[in-house]
């Protein structure tokens, strides 16, 4: 993913027990923190078509 | 490499006549240029309509798949990973199989051949040089200038495995970098990457020649073509379609060659290569992995040990 543009700070893989409560608050921390720094994202988002014009333009 | 014929025609007749074989799978001269088909002969005379010359670089070991007859083939050094890779993945037996080994010296890249003059009408060879005849042309190249991308950074162009070798080994370049082109890509920032594979992929038309190319693409239904549950958009979505290529190129990973039948096969000229190249380095780098050099040593991605790398769980 990385590798084909995607920001490698928006990728992570973890490793979690059920039994490790913590690391799971830890890494649920880590990963949010990380991505809201970047921002929305806009890669590999499938565009709506036709529709999300119409939908932008009822909004303005 | 058109020496070779004579020995190819030779053997391919004898295991025939000697019914080890019950056909012969090879290339005969295609409708256009620089286009050699694949060729299945089933007798001694079917034999005399092969042809070995620079535009062999259809994967043989595509037609293999899940076959039940006793089969010669006449195989490059990527044609034997890959049907060392069949027989890994019980796609066919070892037994069944007679290989004709042939030692590599590249194929010829046909777009750089086309991309002289409008139209090509003839191709030939001799030795390092090739002579194009087309519209207004008449030129000697050298062939190494023309070769396939693959082909110049092949490092096993020699069968792997084989019964018989058709002529002797071949040379291996030890003075390329090998992951040069991935290399590249990875000194890129993301949004570099992000619009090199926009680009990259923007005339995709989604035909699948280069599924369909692939020995390593045989499962009876394709994911793209799954349609309950279907996995993803069938249109021209780019995000459809970089899925397409993201997700072909994974299924290979830890199999495939670099043999390049994708590329060719593309009508539009994608490089899609890109995609498993860097699956491949990742192999090479992470477990020291090559596809398809032996029979005896399970895939990386098919066996656990402890010591497997881990850095990337956080």
């Amino acid at each position: 993913m990385a590798h084909m543009g995607v920001e490698s700070e928006r990728i992570h893989l973890s490793w979690v027990s059920s039994a490790e409560s913590t690391k799971f608050v830890r890494v649920a921390k880590e990963v949010t923190e990380a991505v809201r720094a970047l921002g929305p994202n806009r890669r590999f988002v499938k565009s709506q078509g036709p529709d999300r014009s119409l939908n932008d333009e009822k909004a303005a | 490499m058109i020496d070779y014929i004579d020995k190819i025609k030779q053997i391919s007749k004898q295991i025939l006549t000697d019914c080890r074989v019950d056909m012969v799978i090879g290339f005969r001269q295609g409708t256009v240029p620089m286009m050699n088909e694949p060729c299945f002969a089933k007798t001694v005379d079917d034999v005399d309509a092969f042809v070995w010359d620079s535009h062999c670089g259809i994967n043989l070991a595509n037609y293999l798949t899940g076959r039940k007859e006793k089969i010669g083939i006449i195989a490059k050094g990527c044609d034997t990973r890959n049907i060392v890779t069949h027989i890994i993945e019980n796609k066919i037996d070892r037994d069944r199989l007679y290989i004709i080994g042939v030692p590599c010296r590249g194929m010829v890249d046909r777009r750089k051949v086309n991309a002289l003059c409008d139209s090509i009408y003839e191709v030939t060879e001799q030795g390092d040089t090739v002579k194009v005849t087309g519209e207004n042309l008449d030129r000697q190249l050298a062939r190494a200038d023309l070769l396939q991308e693959n082909c110049t950074t092949c490092v096993h162009p020699n069968p792997v495995i084989y019964d018989e070798l058709v002529a002797d080994e071949v040379e291996v370049h030890t003075d390329v970098d090998r992951w040069a082109d991935v290399k590249k890509i990875e000194a890129m920032g993301s949004d570099e990457k992000w619009s090199y594979f926009d680009d990259l992929l923007k005339e995709c038309i989604r035909c699948y020649a280069c599924r369909n190319a692939c020995p390593l693409c045989y499962c009876p239904t394709c994911f793209v073509d799954e349609s309950k549950p279907q996995w993803m958009g069938k249109g021209q979505d780019e995000t459809d379609v970089r899925t397409f290529h993201f997700l072909r190129a994974y299924h290979c990973a830890g199999r495939c060659t670099d043999c390049g039948a994708c590329a060719r096969a593309c009508p539009v000229g994608i490089d899609m290569r890109v995609f498993t190249r860097k699956l491949e380095k990742d192999c090479f780098d992470l477990y020291g992995w090559e596809a398809g050099l032996t029979l005896d040593v399970r895939p990386p991605l098919d066996t656990y040990q402890a010591d497997d790398p881990e850095e990337f769980i956080k």
